[in-house]
């Protein structure tokens, strides 16, 4: 950290950025960052470590990411968890989750999608129209996957402006489908060999496995501590946590996320929370909230509740499952990452029991007074879902709201109604 | 203890004053431009020891006035309950929402649900298509009483509807079963949202759509149990707002 400000500019401009209105998004970001996370009480000291990655989040981390590149490194763009990250690692590629969680340049966006398509998709061809996002930019290759309708032809429209590479994953979990799964991957491991020149051997694999379990299990650690009353952190800041692990630096993020779970445990331990003891808790449950779609986080939370936990693509189906360590052979090890990938429940599955058991699990072991169902507005998948996660919560005894929006901040007051009402009713 | 509740509404800035649960006074204005000023003159009488705001406004009544702040949802339940105690659901149709809420025991809510960001099938819905068709409020209620029979309306959103009502009249539909199309297309879509929150009767229709005579006719015909109607329907939400300080006292 140096005391000069850095001017990011010039690099920008070598990215091909649209400065003026990359300008604009970084102030609206940051405002948006300021009024959500900054005006919080009591946060640990870790956070620290998140605020400064936010501040620099199209600065320092973009810098490094452009280092890499110019000493010969690849850097792989992805959209979604079912892309393995060991295997971009083992072949030495970077990998970064790239900008979706805000409503930007949607009137040319609308020109080549229809208008009902969900935010997040609207958002990633927004942000690539608009040339503001600096992370599709540094991106070599573009990983996508068949998750939904809409993003499987949305990277169609996305291969025109960029190197899109796209994985088919399965509907289903049957043999056939698993058999099918690991072909995929090992077609990826191609690619991503071409891409980088570099061979992916048991042994880099193996270091890989063991890196991005690091991570989870470091996510895990402060998942665990949110199970206490008083809450050692906010939805909102664990949320983050989530959100920057598609980003940052692997080991240097393991590293300070697990001094903040040393710190969260003795937080646990001392009995200090970041709202009152007895505060209403709350589990999140639906789509995902790619980075800065803090929207619901900040609603419940400004009216005095705490999220808990988050059943979502950024929160427990991110780190809950690790891949085998035990595996020997490279083949075994690319068998593991399969199996490990396919366990996740996604509402792009039929059937997804696992996905509601996971929810009811969680709300249990985390004592949520409620839970909030959330999907994005056209989100086929997860709307549809959305009456067995409503009817298998409830018969668990939990009450349920179902929230479906948008990033837009229109319902916002409508929304802030109908979340204090839950919280009133609990 | 004397209570205000406030419900600063889209529509009407609604304030009652209760003593001991009993209501003492109450007042109705319209929200107009400037509803904290509306508002305002019910806080200057004085006439309280603290205050309850609800209604969309409520967070900017509790940094004006003081005291507390709680949903249209709750003070509601609480409102409803206490003037019918058999009450076991409330529709409010208002302004520019509509919630429907099932009771549990002692009108405590046990579901809920309301309109997402857009104001169809609620009073807003019913202004614009009245002037759509040439008719006051009261007129275009007496009309779809008077017609045997609606023409469907399709759409619930306010800007298609008043499309589709500029159509029908343009056709030279009669006016009369248009309106009575429109009321029976809200009245359907709300007795659809009780459904699904497994309402059961007595039902609390408040708000001040429940004063258009003809939405509460269609009501009751469509629900399954007994409806109430309030004599002041408009004020339920203050006075409930008022009553829960008095509940948490």
């Amino acid at each position: 950290m140096s005391d000069q400000p850095v001017d990011y500019h010039p690099m920008w401009a070598e990215l091909g950025l649209d400065l003026p209105t990359h300008d604009a998004l970084l102030g609206a970001v940051g405002q948006l960052f300021g009024d959500a996370y900054l005006t919080q009480e009591n946060r640990p000291e870790g956070m620290g470590y998140l605020n400064f990655v936010m501040s620099e989040v199209h600065g320092l981390r973009i810098k490094e990411l452009d280092d890499y590149r110019k000493s010969g490194g690849k850097v792989f763009g992805t959209f979604c968890l079912y892309v393995p990250e060991e295997i971009i690692r083992a072949a030495a590629g970077w990998c970064v989750g790239l900008c979706a969680g805000a409503e930007f340049a949607y009137d040319q966006v609308e020109q080549i999608m229809p208008r009902n398509t969900c935010s997040l998709i609207k958002s990633f061809m927004g942000f690539k129209l608009a040339k503001v996002c600096p992370y599709i930019e540094s991106a070599d290759l573009v990983i996508g996957e068949t998750t939904c309708d809409g993003k499987k032809k949305a990277y169609e429209l996305l291969g025109d402006m960029h190197n899109v590479y796209v994985m088919e994953l399965p509907q289903m979990k049957r043999d056939v489908d698993m058999a099918m799964w690991r072909d995929e991957i090992r077609a990826l491991m191609a690619k991503v060999e071409e891409v980088t020149g570099n061979t992916i051997t048991a042994e880099s694999l193996k270091a890989a496995i063991k890196e991005v379990n690091d991570k989870r299990r470091a996510l895990q650690r402060i998942a665990a501590t949110r199970a206490a009353d008083p809450a050692p952190i906010s939805g909102k800041d664990a949320l983050l946590a989530t959100q920057v692990a598609f980003y940052d630096d692997v080991p240097r993020f393991t590293q300070m996320m697990n001094a903040l779970a040393d710190e969260l445990e003795a937080r646990v331990a001392a009995g200090e929370g970041v709202a009152p003891k007895g505060a209403k808790r709350v589990l999140v449950t639906g789509t995902p909230m790619a980075l800065p779609n803090w929207k619901l986080h900040d609603i419940i939370e400004k009216a005095g509740a705490v999220v808990v936990g988050e059943e979502m693509c950024t929160g427990s189906r991110y780190y809950q499952d690790l891949v085998s360590e035990d595996a020997v052979t490279l083949d075994d090890m690319v068998d593991d990452i399969a199996e490990k990938y396919l366990d996740i429940n996604c509402a792009c599955f039929t059937p997804n029991q696992g996905r509601l058991e996971d929810v009811v699990r969680m709300a249990k072991e985390l004592g949520v007074d409620g839970v909030i169902d959330y999907s994005l507005q056209f989100c086929g998948l997860y709307e549809m879902e959305s009456n067995a996660v409503e009817k298998t919560v409830r018969d668990a005894g939990f009450p349920v709201l179902k929230i479906t929006t948008d990033y837009s901040m229109e319902d916002v007051g409508q929304l802030s109604t109908r979340v204090e009402a839950f919280l009133e009713m609990l | 203890m004397r209570v205000l509740g406030l419900d600063i509404g889209s529509r009407s800035v609604d304030a009652v004053w209760v003593d001991d649960c009993r209501i003492v006074d109450w007042s109705v204005a319209d929200s107009g431009f400037d509803p904290g000023s509306a508002a305002a003159t019910f806080v200057e009488r004085g006439a309280h020891d603290v205050i309850v705001s609800t209604g969309y406004g409520r967070h900017a009544a509790r940094e004006r006035f003081g005291g507390t702040a709680v949903t249209e949802i709750t003070a509601y339940g609480v409102g409803a309950a206490a003037l019918f105690p058999d009450a076991r659901a409330v529709l409010d149709i208002g302004g520019q929402d509509t919630k429907v809420i099932s009771l549990g025991a002692g009108g405590k809510v046990a579901d809920f649900e309301m309109n997402d960001k857009c104001a169809a099938g609620t009073g807003k819905f019913l202004e614009v298509m009245a002037r759509a068709l040439g008719f006051s409020l009261e007129e275009m209620a007496a009309q779809a009483l008077s017609a045997q029979s609606g023409v469907a309306i399709s759409s619930m959103c306010t800007v298609f509807a008043e499309s589709e009502v500029t159509g029908l009249v343009h056709r030279g539909e009669d006016r009369a079963r248009i309106a009575r199309g429109l009321h029976d297309s809200i009245a359907k879509r709300t007795l659809g949202s009780l459904k699904r929150i497994r309402a059961t009767g007595p039902l609390v229709f408040a708000g001040g759509v429940a004063k258009n005579g003809a939405m509460v006719r269609f009501i009751t015909e469509g629900f399954e149990g007994e409806v109430h109607v309030p004599e002041e329907a408009q004020i339920v939400g203050a006075y409930g707002a008022a009553l829960s300080a008095l509940r948490d006292a």
